[in-house]
């Protein structure tokens, strides 16, 4: 008999959780100058290749600790320290992702499946976050496409809906301000068939951390990074454009749908035109679409100030 | 114990400054130090700002004196933290880029407010000083110095603005700052009334 038939799940994760919250505490009341969270790696994926099509060499990329411990994650808490500092609060095994909606061939993974039934390369992107500081990280995933195809979209999948994870040890799920969980984010069935566009299980070539989405998550490059769900659990495909977080937050005014990366068009509390790469000191210039100009023909003819 | 009250307040009113200053160069600001330093700054000023405010409804609640007597160091300090915060916006994050920052001020609330709050301390600052207070009379200055409570409420509007959400801590914070503002209004009512029925 394992301990496992005697103790239910929910309630031994919640006690080693506080065990681990007590041990961690009097450490940091203790050492408060080394309370700063270090995050532990996670482990070598398999059979990665770099594709040199996004190699982006000209580019330094950001130290693994700066990409892991600088984070928005609002479930695990609104600092930036926040993610990394509970990332132990994200429970990433087991884990399914469930593909629905407009689809041949609706089906629940397991994470383990998705793993092995994909070849999984590395691509190096620029990240620019929608509070004009942006990063260069080295991901590890495949193309959304691919992982849309296998499930026959119907022709009347026009978008794509992301559901990320709420567990309930997560700090910032018990939201007092009224941010909407679970965190929902979407696309259109074009963009999310983009070659850019990548389901993203890995950083430097090891599994995703934790504060970074694990343990699969969406990255689209020319968009803000909020559009890139974290952590997601369900895949959507419908007829209409999905509610999103940030749509639905404050009556929308924090971001629009698209959130296409552009200089030209404000935040509403600050300007776009510049941003702060983390480890550069001076600002430099955002590039429109985050410098990937190859996504312009699916806004021809939109007013991008007004879709923003 | 009296004579080390104004020294003592010097000395707590420098350690953040110098705490700072250590992380600085040690790298504790973690992955983007010149928002951590921003931040840090601003919040050092606001409640540098709510403790200047606090000294006369101790007063009137408690009937402590001795706040009164760092009033002034406060209210100093608290400009000197918000010249900081100001030049680490204009110089170190903007690169003294007039054009954008000029732009960021009157396009975006959220910065308007905090060039607000800098422009109201500003004269309280130079006013400060007894010469001040006698050259232009105490009434006068007296109204002058009633700028404060202003700057208490852009302050505490330009920190709300700050997050995506707003945060309990700041709520909270702007709770303090209503509730100090509340004890005087009720104080002045009060004396306002005593006036009315002593003659």
């Amino acid at each position: 008999m394992s301990s496992s038939e005697i103790t239910p799940k929910q309630l031994y994760v919640r006690r080693r959780e506080f065990l681990k919250l007590g041990a961690g505490s009097a450490l940091a009341l203790s050492l408060p100058a080394f309370a700063k969270a270090k995050v532990e790696h996670g482990a070598k994926l398999a059979g990665v290749t770099a594709n040199p099509k996004y190699a982006l060499a000209e580019e330094k990329k950001n130290a693994y600790e700066d990409i892991t411990t600088y984070n928005n994650f609002y479930e695990l808490g609104t600092d930036k320290s926040d993610p990394s500092e509970n990332a132990s609060k994200l429970q990433t095994r087991p884990w399914t992702v469930s593909v629905e909606g407009e689809v041949g061939k609706p089906r629940k993974w397991d994470i383990e499946e998705i793993l092995k039934s994909f070849p999984i390369e590395e691509r190096v992107y620029r990240l620019r976050c929608v509070e004009a500081w942006s990063m260069v990280i080295p991901w590890d995933g495949f193309p959304l496409a691919d992982f849309l195809k296998k499930h026959d979209p119907t022709s009347r999948a026009k978008y794509v809906a992301f559901e990320s994870a709420v567990q309930p040890q997560m700090p910032g799920v018990k939201g007092y301000a009224g941010i909407p969980f679970p965190y929902l984010e979407g696309l259109r069935i074009d963009e999310a068939t983009h070659p850019l566009a990548l389901l993203v299980v890995g950083l430097y070539g090891e599994a995703l951390p934790n504060p970074d989405g694990a343990p699969i998550r969406l990255i689209v490059p020319w968009k803000y990074g909020f559009k890139s769900a974290k952590s997601i659990v369900r895949i959507k495909l419908q007829e209409t454009q999905p509610a999103t977080t940030w749509n639905q937050y404050g009556g929308g005014v924090e971001y629009g749908f698209y959130a296409n990366v552009n200089p030209d068009v404000d935040h509403p509390r600050w300007s776009q035109a510049k941003e702060r790469r983390i480890g550069e000191f001076a600002r430099r210039k955002t590039l429109m679409f985050n410098g990937y100009p190859e996504v312009a023909s699916l806004y021809a003819g939109m007013d991008l100030r007004k879709f923003y | 114990m009296k004579k080390a009250l104004v020294p003592g307040a010097f000395a707590a009113c420098c350690v953040p400054a110098l705490w700072l200053a250590v992380q600085l160069v040690t790298s504790g600001l973690g992955a983007n130090p010149i928002e951590a330093l921003l931040n840090d700054l601003g919040y050092i000023t606001f409640v540098l700002l709510a403790l200047t405010l606090a000294c006369t409804p101790a007063q009137i609640l408690l009937g402590w004196n001795w706040p009164i007597r760092i009033r002034k160091l406060l209210g100093d300090f608290c400009f000197f933290y918000a010249c900081l915060h100001l030049l680490t916006y204009t110089v170190i994050d903007q690169g003294f880029d007039i054009h954008a920052i000029a732009k960021d001020v009157l396009k975006h609330k959220f910065i308007f407010l905090g060039m607000g709050t800098w422009l109201l301390l500003l004269p309280l600052a130079i006013t400060s000083t007894q010469g001040w207070q006698r050259r232009l009379g105490f009434r006068r200055w007296k109204r002058l110095h009633r700028l404060v409570y202003l700057a208490g409420g852009l302050a505490s509007f330009h920190f709300l603005l700050r997050f995506k959400t707003p945060r309990l801590e700041t709520l909270a914070w702007m709770g303090v700052i209503g509730a100090l503002l509340l004890v005087r209004a009720v104080e002045a009512a009060r004396r306002r009334a005593r006036v009315v029925e002593s003659p």
